[in-house]
């Protein structure tokens, strides 16, 4: 009898699928057989741990669908004022059908433009992906003029270092967590600076090749912990057609840079389900920004672009940063840094002038140095 | 009275996965929790969080032969849910001063005691589940969490027959309960 014949004769043994005589036959191999005794109690132990496990699996599993489907009919409110969420949903399914058709007619007229851009600006082939992080030149020269302007503001960035690459990056964890893009950090330390040209010195924490992500953590005396974040991380993923925008800091001068766009299609780069594709101008530079939806939710981090088709970027799904924080707390060396994911509904405003104002002091930007 | 025979139907249709039942309790009892943590350094989220847990003691609770529930379904909840809500203040470092609540409480310590075994056993579990790979991780779960048959597993994943098929269950079984015991200690 071999390993698999054994197993299954174990198993309708403890379920009782077996006629009399198998059963009296196997009784009487057990006796004689101490190893198959011990092989039988063990797969009945296991058995057993697995109904528990199984059970508890699809209880959790009702229990969510109950709850999501409670919370859907606005039985709770996240927050403690009732009354107003409630006038919301009631102003919703009121004006449903009105978005609706305002946001199609948004989504027709983003898809004709973007046509139109394409047949008018075609690019040339070459690899297929653009990384969308600044080059050397650009900000070693963005460097020179920035301490000429500012001779007395010393850089943070240690003498002889050379800057080597930039990007963009934003606040996860008020306790000074950047995230940005791996292929960003391509020297061995890196500084942040703040939309106010303010730098801070960071050390890299974690940097992931394959997700594209890493994390920074702003180690500099001038920091001070800002409020609360002004913005969910979003752990579902995000409809397709979905208004969105990035802030970020593609340019050499340092200004914060806003763009706008739409969720094109929940898979990025050949099919990859990690990122998300997205329709907006992205330029070098915005690689690590962040991607907001209406609703004042992170729903992504900007990587890369597509360069056959102009306004073709794609970022990393957000739920990808409570997989990276799992791999922080499953590390020994990592688990204390205690980084917290804000997973709670944040009402705030949703006029996009406002939104801007609030995030744009949580959104850095990126420079490492060799 | 009534409202005891309510109680019993309740936790009858808990033990039986009646997902009325269990909107019921939703329904009942998780604003006071909400309302719980919410005013003691914890969050909305929190809150769904503990209450689940709390929900499925009780689960397992009503699934043992000779249960019995010696106090309402609202401060049996309640108990867990604070027992378990102090720990995990506790274990962040943020408790300071006594939890507040006016709710009445019973001595909960028993259940939570058996209701953190069977969690430690559930995450070596999962833990031997998630680290099995494609296909056995997807082929065991048909089979034991969603009770597919062999047949419909076969054609699932692209076995020429069911025995096909139930030999490589029994090949990814013998790899889980490898990675299940080496972990999950016998002797206790």
């Amino acid at each position: 009898m071999d390993d698999i014949q054994l197993q299954e004769a174990i198993e309708q043994y403890l379920t009782g699928d077996m006629s009399v005589d198998e059963h009296t036959q196997f009784e009487a191999m057990r006796k004689a057989t101490p190893e198959i005794d011990q092989m039988v109690i063990e797969h009945a132990m296991f058995i057993r741990e697995m109904d528990i496990y199984v059970n508890r699996k699809n209880f959790s599993k009702l229990n969510k669908q109950v709850f999501n489907q409670l919370l859907d009919a606005g039985t709770w409110a996240p927050e403690a004022t009732e009354s107003t969420s409630s006038r919301v949903i009631q102003l919703w399914t009121k004006y449903k059908k009105v978005t609706a058709i305002a946001a199609s007619v948004g989504g027709f007229i983003a898809l004709f433009t973007s046509a139109m851009m394409l047949f008018f600006f075609p690019t040339i082939n070459g690899n297929q992906i653009l990384e969308l992080s600044k080059a050397v030149e650009k900000i070693e020269r963005n460097q020179k003029v920035q301490s000429h302007l500012l001779n007395e503001v010393k850089t943070k960035v240690p003498e002889n270092a050379k800057l080597v690459s930039g990007g963009s990056g934003f606040l996860i964890d008020t306790k000074g967590f950047v995230i940005t893009n791996a292929h960003v950090l391509k020297g061995e330390g890196a500084i942040v600076v703040n939309s106010l040209g303010q730098e801070f010195k960071a050390t890299i924490v974690y940097s992931d090749k394959n997700s594209d992500l890493a994390l920074l953590k702003i180690e500099d005396e001038d920091y001070k912990q800002a409020k609360a974040l002004p913005f969910t991380i979003r752990k579902k993923s995000s409809d397709l057609g979905e208004d969105i925008f990035t802030l970020g800091f593609p340019r050499n001068d340092n200004d914060i840079v806003y763009g706008k766009g739409y969720l094109s299609a929940q898979t990025g780069y050949n099919g990859d389900s990690n990122t998300y594709q997205i329709q907006i101008s992205a330029n070098p530079g915005y690689s690590g920004a962040p991607v907001f939806n209406e609703k004042n939710e992170l729903i992504g981090i900007m990587s890369s672009r597509q360069k056959l088709a102009e306004g073709v970027a794609f970022a990393i799904k957000s739920d990808k940063l409570f997989d990276l924080v799992q791999t922080l707390e499953e590390n020994e060396l990592t688990k204390d840094l205690n980084v917290k994911l804000n997973k709670q509904k944040v009402k705030g405003s949703k006029n996009r002038k406002a939104q801007i104002n609030n995030f744009k002091n949580y959104i850095y930007s990126v420079r490492a140095f060799n | 009275m009534k409202a005891e025979l309510n109680e019993q139907a309740l936790l009858k249709g808990l033990a039986q996965n009646d997902s009325k039942a269990v909107e019921t309790l939703y329904k009942s009892h998780f604003s006071m929790i909400q309302h719980f943590v919410t005013n003691n350094n914890g969050s909305f989220d929190d809150a769904r969080d503990i209450f689940q847990e709390a929900m499925i003691t009780l689960y397992e609770k009503v699934q043992l032969e000779h249960f019995t529930l010696s106090c309402q379904i609202k401060t049996y909840l309640f108990s867990i849910c604070k027992n378990l809500w102090l720990k995990r203040l506790q274990q962040m470092g943020k408790y300071s001063a006594p939890l507040s609540s006016q709710e009445e409480t019973i001595s909960v310590e028993e259940d939570l005691d058996q209701f953190e075994k069977k969690d430690a056993a559930f995450a070596i579990m999962d833990r031997a589940l998630n680290s099995l790979g494609e296909p056995c991780k997807s082929l065991l779960e048909g089979y034991y969490l969603n009770k597919k048959g062999m047949q419909e597993l076969a054609s699932q994943f692209g076995y020429t027959n069911a025995d096909n098929a139930k030999n490589q269950k029994y090949k990814c079984l013998m790899r889980l309960k490898k990675l299940f015991f080496a972990q999950y200690n016998i002797g206790e």
